[in-house]
């Protein structure tokens, strides 16, 4: 429960490019339980509750994100994932609750001063700014402008210096997420995987702690979620905690350290992903008991015998 | 048909008051509506404001020319924050309900005839231009030439009127390649993605209310300071000619907002003065009366036209046409 910002010591990765990386383990204090305790969390929520009309959306008891690693976020449609994102992140209000942030509270906290204390989030349904360049985006991430401010926007020669400083930054960035040929064109011409990718390099630009990506693979081609992968293992690396909402199993097998399972609104399960994904309960509110099964199998219109 | 007349009519209000006037406005609309989409559909209340918070202090207060627009740029801050504080935080559409009510609640203010002693109610103001006048650096007699022939007054009111323009045009232009005008842009694309940034979008979209609402004060001095102030100017319609006049040069540009004015204006005159002439010499089947209302239906077809076949107006940028959503 501290506000130490030690992360915690994971274990070593080799340096070896392409090599699997390793997981971080022992995030949790006691068995892996819902609202199990984590040894040392980075976002603790207790009693969030959010209701619209009759329909209770979300109604967490207790939940702990660890730091320094991969959360994924995973539920049946309608289970109140984003609710919780958008709760979390101050975009709505719950009717009940605390939470807090790196160990200061974040209730009522308005969504633009959670992001500037380092939790960035991305959106489902992407928010590029079409009318504004790659770049402009990019740079529009970076936070403390002096040249945001009104008055010293109107005299140049105070934000210049940083202006450029913000650019090589905004350069670099684009090159390791391969935009860099686009960053003069409206990002309203970008692809929807290119928009994912310019969505989550912007939120780079401001330094988060905690980067929130809402289905940051929906409707992302096979090669790009590699290297979309590649780059949430980088950001664990570089020390940042990441927090996902996902559908995509496979990928949340692949990368995730933890994983916490919404339904109807509750955490009913969490814990390292492959313990997660046998559990009984996890199968039959979510996965479904036909997971590795081919889906022509399911429905009957391919059997796995007539292949030779 | 003296075309001469109807030609120099129409090019004498390429430098008019009035232009200027529009001009100011729109440039603050520009701001407004341009750079950070806040639909403010209430220009005219502003413009209303500048015109009679100059005139009352003028008139009922005694103060010196630069103090009344000093008065009239309060007024419109303080209106500005009136509307924006209940209604920035809703979705934009608000925004343009509350501002249509706003600008006609001032001017039924201004008509009634219970503060008839501060703003003359239907019969508007005059007689405030004194001090104006006074501090006139022109001495009397005619300049400029052709049809931008003026007397010491109107020069002095163009001065002026040119001076506060360039002002409001270089801020426009500072304010719009620094990050302050990146952020503006952004919210104006998507506001949700900005805050997600961390940046305080009501407090720049309020910023952006306010400046936009002080240009269109200072517009609405600059329409006054010629003659009179009169409510019957400041109706709704006012706020869809401004409309027309940024449209039509391009919103999200820096001198669109005064190419468009000045194309405005020259093509209201023009229809003005070739209208009635037509139906006089029996060409158009109309009295010459209907014929000078036919330019305002006209204007009304030309903003649709623009809006369907030129959204980004004369100055526009032509690759944003292609994602117009």
């Amino acid at each position: 429960m501290s506000s130490d910002s030690t992360p915690v010591p994971a274990p070593a990765a080799p340096p070896v490019p392409h090599a699997p990386r390793p997981k971080s383990t022992g995030l949790h204090k006691g068995e892996a339980v819902p609202g199990v305790a984590k040894v040392d969390p980075i976002i603790i929520a207790d009693g969030v509750r959010r209701t619209f009309g009759g329909l209770t959306a979300v109604d967490v008891d207790h939940v702990e994100i660890p730091r320094n690693a991969i959360t994924a976020l995973i539920g049946p449609n309608g289970a109140g994932k984003t609710t919780l994102f958008n709760l979390l992140t101050g975009f709505d209000k719950p009717d009940a609750g605390s939470w807090s942030f790196d160990g200061k509270s974040l209730s009522g906290v308005p969504a633009y001063k959670v992001a500037r204390m380092g939790q960035v989030r991305t959106f489902q349904l992407t928010k590029a700014l079409g009318l504004l360049t790659v770049l402009e985006n990019m740079k529009l991430g970076a936070k403390g402008q002096s040249g945001e401010h009104f008055f010293q926007g109107l005299i140049p020669g105070i934000w210049r210096k940083q202006e450029k400083s913000i650019e090589a930054k905004a350069h670099d960035l684009l090159r390791k997420f391969k935009l860099d040929a686009k960053q003069a064109d409206f990002a309203a011409s970008l692809s929807g995987g290119q928009r994912k990718l310019l969505e989550m390099a912007r939120a780079l630009m401001s330094d988060p702690v905690l980067v929130m990506l809402d289905e940051p693979m929906a409707g992302v081609n096979p090669a790009l979620t590699q290297s979309l992968l590649d780059h949430i293992l980088d950001l664990k690396d570089e020390g940042m905690t990441v927090l996902f909402v996902e559908h995509d199993m496979h990928m949340v097998r692949h990368i995730a350290d933890w994983v916490i399972v919404m339904a109807e609104g509750k955490v009913v399960a969490e814990g390292p992903p492959l313990e997660v994904m046998q559990n009984p309960a996890v199968i039959d509110a979510y996965l479904g008991a036909h997971q590795e099964i081919d889906l022509g199998e399911i429905t009957g219109r391919y059997h796995a015998e007539e292949k030779n | 048909m003296d075309w001469g007349q109807i030609l120099s009519n129409s090019a004498s209000f390429i430098i008019a008051p009035a232009t200027i006037a529009y001009a100011l406005a729109a440039v603050g609309l520009s701001v407004q509506f341009g750079y950070a989409g806040l639909l403010n559909m209430g220009i005219a209340g502003f413009m209303a404001l500048g015109a009679y918070g100059y005139a009352i202090s003028s008139i009922t207060f005694g103060l010196p020319w630069y103090l009344c627009i000093v008065v009239a740029i309060a007024a419109s801050v303080v209106y500005a924050l009136i509307l924006g504080i209940p209604t920035l935080r809703l979705r934009g559409d608000y925004l343009a309900i509350v501002t249509i009510a706003g600008a006609e609640v001032l001017r039924l203010l201004f008509l009634t005839s219970s503060f008839d002693q501060y703003t003359g109610s239907a019969d508007g103001l005059t007689g405030y231009q004194g001090s104006f006048r006074d501090s006139n650096p022109f001495p009397r007699g005619s300049y400029g030439f052709g049809p931008w022939t003026m007397n010491e007054n109107q020069a002095w009111v163009t001065v002026i009127g040119l001076v506060l323009l360039a002002i409001a045009v270089t801020i426009v232009f500072l304010l719009m390649r620094s990050p302050w005008g990146r952020v503006l842009k952004g919210i104006r694309e998507d506001e949700d993605a900005v805050r997600a940034l961390g940046k305080n979008v009501f407090a720049f979209k309020m910023q952006a209310l306010v400046l936009g609402g002080i240009f269109g004060a200072l517009g609405g001095v600059i329409y006054a300071l010629p003659s009179s102030v009169n409510p019957g100017s400041y109706v709704t319609s006012l706020t869809f000619f401004v409309y027309t006049a940024l449209l039509l040069g391009g919103a999200a540009t820096i001198f669109g907002p005064v190419l468009g004015s000045v194309v405005f204006w020259v093509l209201q005159t023009f229809l003005g003065n070739v209208l009635p002439a037509l139906a006089g010499i029996g060409i158009l089947p109309v009295s010459s009366s209907q014929a000078s209302t036919l330019r305002f239906i006209l204007v009304g077809v030309a903003l649709m036209l623009i809006v369907i076949f030129r959204p980004q107006g004369i100055l526009g940028n032509k690759k944003e046409l292609t994602f117009v959503k």
